[in-house]
């Protein structure tokens, strides 16, 4: 993959040529695109800001100021919402980094069952999220659960998955893992096999184990990989909503609420103008959390 | 296929069609075809169902179509989005009291002050439908309910134990059923809407200390944390909590739970709104003789009485184009024809609040503990959502946590009060 020779270009002036190059297209081409990119994204933008600084029923809205992000601020449970989209996102990103590359690894060398090991991690993937979030609702019932009465087999008496407080958030994460660690695999999966061989056949020869083939070949050849699994995985962390929704609803009480689910509430309220100005912030906080991590994380490789 | 009989198979075509567009055509211009939104809760379908049934029998030529919404906070924004893009159906259900206001009655309902029907409806409900400028905008659809505790009588009886008229007597009853090894108080946390019982069914007992609570609370000066009476009902939220007498897996069990253990006897205590009756009677005939009802006990037994909820409204919007016919249909509902449809369809489940409807004399006995409440010389008051616009949106999630132990009473109060500020700010009361 593109591995290889961007290591080996480093810093070259590749992406200012590129900038140079004229367009092999009249602008009226672009006309199409910019139509419905305008209508269906820039205008939905600009007019949810502008909202935000409005308290908006449906029916009215009136001008109000800065007045909604006050209150968004005040949220008793605003605080709470952000550790928890934070401890999800770490939580969840870094999983799927070190098990999408441990499945990964173990589904590129070259064993029986391989295609089909690879089609049930990937399975979870093209299963709707809010149906995943259903079925372990229900696997994780304190009482009823198939997985405490599994525990209870071995005479382990389950907690309450999802109705401890303490342990609500982890749960959800949990199954977000097991839901998106595929994806990451399959991305993994992919830069791993772009490494040449050679890398690995002059490793060998020079004596290496195959836990130093992974540790000084694999690991930094497929950056790149890790790069868009942390980001999108990341990205994907922060703004989650629909698995923590269909699992506890916030619950119990708010202790598994991200920003996305206190915003989902305030318009379920009828706070329009409120939701959306945390809709606003939501929007500000991944920009600021996600672009210098990008910047960093591209930084890096390309000085390798 | 010779041309001659080609001719005739199409012109027998032709004419067939002719003839059916024309049978159809007068068929359409006889019809009216109204559209009625309601919330998709069993129980409504049920009763909705049967009241279009005996409408449509008395009116051939109306014929309505069934729309069904989700309910809670999802069936608001519904109702508000289709009323601000003009595409309400013809007829709806929707909440009265304090989520009536939200809607902007006055910009967006028929105004039903003038209809005849309207003698027969009782004042307490006419003033859940009315509008700021003192129009009224609905009708009843239902039957009142009363919030406060079911209670299952063959382990009362099992027990010797008595309907409680304080709460001191209620916590007595609930250490004894525990000692008997059975679980005290079912709670279901899994449905979060149904924690705030202990809370709000306790209002009867506020309003009886200070009868101006209400309005105190509405103008920004009563608050739930500073008001020993209205923290009451978190106090006891929390104490039931604390005694140890909920169910294993009341923070994810559900209201169906919640109904099947009551009904079956899994648990002795269920506190929840009496439209549960109707549940009950759907979903465990054999064990609805089994399922008392007391109010929420106060720590007064001379003061015992119970807090009451109006049933939701039947509202035309403005954007109809089959007004007549739109307010046949309501003037149908508000009768006495209309309750009897409703009866039918889901049992008695508490009074109804249109003069000449009539229980059957055979009502469960949840109900017929009901209706003494009701009766001459009852003892009853409206819960507070409806002498008072503001009601905040996280209280389920609030006594969630009180009532699983996860923040104290006085806590929950006060994050309640900051939740409720929110609420009124949006509303743009005075005062806050």
């Amino acid at each position: 993959m593109a591995a290889i020779s961007e290591a080996g270009v480093a810093t070259a002036p590749r992406p200012v040529a590129a900038r140079k190059r004229r367009s092999p297209y009249p602008m009226w081409f672009f006309m199409p695109a910019a139509v419905i990119y305008a209508g269906l994204f820039l205008f939905p933008t600009f007019s949810s800001a502008w909202f935000s600084l409005t308290r908006w029923n449906l029916f009215s809205s009136s001008f109000i100021g800065l007045d909604n992000f006050a209150q968004f601020f005040r949220e008793p449970f605003l605080i709470q919402g952000l550790t928890n989209t934070v401890i999800f996102a770490v939580t969840t990103s870094g999983l799927k980094v070190v098990l999408g590359l441990a499945l990964a690894v173990l589904l590129t060398s070259p064993r029986v069952w391989r295609d089909w090991l690879r089609s049930v991690v990937f399975f979870p993937v093209l299963v709707s999220t809010v149906g995943v979030g259903i079925t372990f609702t229900v696997f994780m019932h304190p009482t009823q659960g198939l997985i405490n009465e599994a525990l209870a087999l071995i005479g382990i008496k389950g907690p309450g998955w999802l109705t401890d407080p303490k342990l609500a958030l982890l749960s959800v994460a949990f199954v977000d893992v097991w839901r998106g660690v595929g994806l990451a695999t399959v991305i993994y999966i992919a830069g791993i096999v772009s490494i040449p061989r050679d890398y690995y056949e002059a490793a060998r020869i020079d004596g290496s184990t195959p836990w130093q083939s992974f540790l000084y070949v694999t690991l930094p050849l497929c950056r790149p990989a890790t790069v868009t699994v942390i980001t999108l995985s990341f990205i994907g962390g922060l703004r989650t909503f629909d698995l923590v929704w269909a699992m506890t609803r916030g619950g119990p009480g708010f202790s598994s609420d991200t920003i996305a689910s206190v915003i989902y509430k305030q318009y379920q309220a009828g706070f329009y103008g409120l939701s959306t100005a945390g809709n606003v912030v939501l929007f500000i906080l991944i920009a600021v959390l996600v672009i210098p991590l990008t910047m960093f994380l591209n930084r890096r490789e390309g000085h390798e | 296929m010779t041309k001659t009989t080609r001719r005739t198979a199409l012109g027998a075509f032709s004419a067939t069609l002719l003839t059916l567009t024309a049978l159809s055509g007068t068929a359409f211009a006889q019809q009216t075809t109204l559209t009625l939104l309601i919330d998709n809760a069993p129980n409504t379908v049920a009763s909705a169902e049967a009241v279009v049934a005996d409408f449509e029998a008395a009116n051939p030529d109306i014929n309505i179509e069934i729309e069904t919404r989700p309910g809670g906070g999802e069936g608001d924004n519904i109702v508000k989005t289709r009323l601000a893009t003009q595409t309400m159906a013809d007829v709806f259900l929707y909440n009265s009291g304090s989520l009536f206001q939200a809607i902007n009655p006055a910009q967006f309902l028929v105004d039903l002050t003038n209809e005849p029907w309207q003698d027969d409806v009782q004042n307490s409900f006419k003033q859940v439908v009315t509008a700021p400028d003192g129009t009224v905008r609905g009708a009843p659809f239902g039957a009142a309910m009363g919030g406060g505790i079911f209670y299952n009588k063959p382990i009362y009886e099992e027990l010797g134990l008595s309907a409680p008229k304080t709460w001191d007597e209620f916590m007595a009853n609930n250490e004894a059923i525990k000692a008997a090894g059975k679980v005290a108080v079912i709670q279901t946390y899994g449905a979060t809407w149904t924690s705030q019982l202990f809370v709000l069914a306790d209002f009867y007992n506020v309003s009886a200390k200070d009868s101006s609570f209400a309005s105190r609370y509405t103008a920004g000066e009563a608050k739930f944390a500073t008001d020993p009476a209205a923290l009451r009902g978190f106090e006891k939220l929390q104490s039931v909590y604390e005694g140890g007498y909920l169910n294993e897996d009341f923070g994810a069990a559900t209201y169906e739970d919640g109904v099947r253990m009551i009904a079956t006897g899994e648990g002795a205590h269920y506190p929840m709104l009496t439209f549960a009756t109707g549940a009950m009677a759907e979903g465990f005939p054999d064990n609805i003789e089994d399922v008392g009802f007391f109010a929420q006990p106060g720590d007064d037994a001379a003061l015992n009485g119970l807090t009451v909820w109006m049933p939701a409204g039947i509202y035309i919007p403005q954007t109809t184009s089959n007004l007549d016919a739109a307010k046949k249909f309501v003037a149908f509902v508000a009768s006495t024809a209309g309750c009897d449809a409703q009866t039918r369809a889901g049992g008695a489940t508490g009074p109804y609040l249109i003069n000449g409807c009539s229980l059957p004399e055979d009502v469960p006995p949840a109900v017929s503990d009901l209706l003494p409440y009701f009766a001459e010389g009852g003892q009853n008051g409206p819960a507070l959502e409806f002498l008072s616009p503001i009601k905040g949106p996280a209280l389920e999630q609030i006594t969630v946590e009180v009532g699983s132990g996860i923040r104290s009473a006085a806590d929950g109060a006060a994050l309640y009060d900051e939740d409720v500020r929110k609420q009124a700010q949006q509303l743009g009361l005075p005062g806050w």
